[in-house]
């Protein structure tokens, strides 16, 4: 049933359009959540991103991708981390106030997508820096499903505290969710945690025994993918058991 | 119509950085961006060759430490890349192609690169004579990173920076124009960047 | 610049073949290794979109978007099936 209703959401012409910014909302210092409202917009599974595209004066156009932090029937959302270097996460992430517009194209992907169909399994989140987004949706859908989902561990990596996007929401708990947090360049006094980059260590920590047949999200800067990914095939998860979605970055292959 | 996007400038604009030296349609920029269209290809310089061919037909090639033995110069120049961004005053070294093509001692009207990884790219001959095209294996004045296309790479900065083909192993030499590889899916023959040549057809 | 993968082109892909495809299994042509569209190894900062097989680094699929026009080429992909359920590709889902 519930592949079914999955089905008919990744069938169909995908076209671009207008969405209005509702509402804005800080998460850190360089991040912020952006709510839209778009009449055409037909729902999102839980994993799936929008593309983004910006129209200048003269005419040039930007286009980005960002995953949607709203879980299937709540109000739209992304949440945007500002590079530095950027062209458009700046503008997203500062210039843009309630009632602008955007033109978007979406819902997108039907690979990292999580469902009450993979419920049943242990699942493994593992998020670097933003690639925490989707696994905000995928959370919060997981929470709104009848019954109880199999346990669920999360594993963010960010580079300090206050770069932990969502932090009062993943504090506040969840029953049968575990986060474990790697900071990787600054820790707070006394923190107990780990502390540096997710390693094969951690990793072998904080991961669901393959014999329990887990399913893993991957989601990040490309590096931190394709570590953690090969870090997982190490300690036997099947290649098909780990969905991975790459964010780019310097570095990685 | 797709709405303004109020408040959105994209990158800055050329006029504002060097009027007169950046065509159009592009935007300078500090970096040195890496794009390519597959991985990093890495060959020990002891296997590395760079061989000028016609027909089938190995015509000349030198080998890593004969290359580095020819007369070699200095040179920089502006570099524009069909992605719309222009580096100004890049410093390179490397070895006239013209010397590479007088010593395999044929001639052709054109030439299709060839490169590790399997990219190719097209040039008129007419178009690496006369300080218009480099071997090019420093940059900046350090050895051509691998990820800028080193050991070597093809420098030609008067067309877009796609002819300047990284990785670069040989030249073909042809009688008539041959697309390489993105020629072939749309990109134009010569792609010259005053003239905006971005397409087949511009 | 690093690479991304199949996930980051899902939305030129639907343009292109009308319907989601990062889900849809692969086998490439050079190496014969199957797996979903999302894991390819893709390359789209130059001047268009290359997705190779994350096993062999063959080419799969060349995407060049022409003055609002897409010209694809499939040729490095011996098949794509779309007849993979969301999430869990058709093919034998190997070693991506």
């Amino acid at each position: 049933m519930a592949r079914a209703a999955v089905r008919g959401r990744l069938t169909g012409r995908l076209a671009w359009q207008v969405a209005t910014v509702a509402g804005v909302r800080e998460e850190t210092a360089t991040a912020r959540t952006i709510v839209l409202t778009a009449p055409g917009f037909a729902g999102n599974l839980a994993g799936q991103h929008l593309d983004v595209r910006l129209t200048a004066e003269d005419g040039y156009t930007a286009e980005r991708s960002y995953s949607i932090a709203s879980a299937p029937g709540e109000p739209l959302e992304i949440t945007v981390q500002r590079l530095d270097e950027g062209e458009v996460s700046p503008y997203l992430a500062g210039e843009l106030r309630p009632g602008d517009e955007l033109e978007v194209r979406g819902p997108i992907g039907g690979y990292f997508v999580w469902d009450a169909a993979d419920a049943a399994s242990p699942l493994l989140l593992a998020a670097g820096g933003s690639g925490i987004v989707p696994f905000r949706s995928i959370l919060r859908h997981r929470a709104q499903l009848p019954g109880t989902a199999a346990p669920a561990r999360l594993l963010y990596s960010a580079r300090s505290a206050d770069d932990v996007i969502y932090r009062s929401e993943l504090d506040r708990g969840e029953p049968g969710l575990a986060v474990t947090y790697a900071l990787t360049r600054r820790q707070p006094p006394g923190w107990t945690g780990h502390a540096g980059r997710v390693d094969d260590a951690l990793l072998g920590q904080v991961a669901w025994p393959a014999g329990q047949d887990p399913l893993a999200f991957v989601c990040g800067p490309t590096s931190f993918v394709e570590a953690v990914a090969a870090g997982l095939t190490g300690l036997g998860y099947r290649p098909a058991r780990v969905k991975t979605e790459r964010y780019g970055g310097t570095g990685g292959r | 119509m797709s709405p303004v996007s109020r408040g959105f400038h994209g990158r800055r604009r050329a006029e504002d950085a060097a009027p007169g030296r950046v065509p159009p349609g592009q935007y300078v920029t500090e970096d040195f961006p890496v794009l390519s269209a597959g991985p990093t290809p890495h060959v020990a310089l002891a296997d590395w060759t760079f061989s000028v061919r016609q027909g089938g037909e190995e015509l000349r090639s030198w080998t890593w430490d004969e290359l580095r033995a020819l007369p070699a110069e200095e040179i920089t120049a502006d570099i524009h890349c069909v992605t719309r961004w222009s580096k100004l005053d890049t410093s390179w070294r490397g070895v006239p192609v013209e010397a590479l093509l007088e010593a395999a001692g044929r001639e052709a009207g054109y030439l299709l690169a060839f490169c590790d990884g399997g990219y190719t790219t097209n040039l008129p001959a007419a178009d690496v004579t006369d300080g218009q095209a480099w071997l090019a294996y420093e940059y900046d004045g350090e050895p051509l990173e691998p990820e800028h296309g080193g050991p070597a790479r093809l420098l030609v900065p008067h067309l877009y920076f796609w002819k300047s083909a990284k990785w670069v192993r040989g030249l073909e030499l042809l009688d008539t124009d041959e697309p390489g590889f993105w020629e072939t899916y749309g990109y134009h023959m010569y792609g010259d960047p005053w003239r905006e040549q971005r397409y087949a057809g511009d | 610049m690093a690479a991304v993968d199949g996930n980051a082109i899902g939305g030129l892909l639907h343009e292109v073949f009308g319907a989601e495809m990062t889900a849809a299994a692969a086998r490439c042509g050079s190496c014969g290794m199957t797996g979903p569209v999302a894991s390819m190894v893709v390359y789209r900062q130059g001047p268009g979109v290359v997705a190779r097989c994350r096993r062999c680094s063959g080419i799969l699929m060349v995407i060049v978007t022409v003055r609002g026009m897409n010209c694809v080429d499939l040729r490095g992909l011996a098949r794509l099936d779309t007849t993979a359920t969301a999430g869990q590709p058709a093919g034998e889902g190997t070693t991506w």
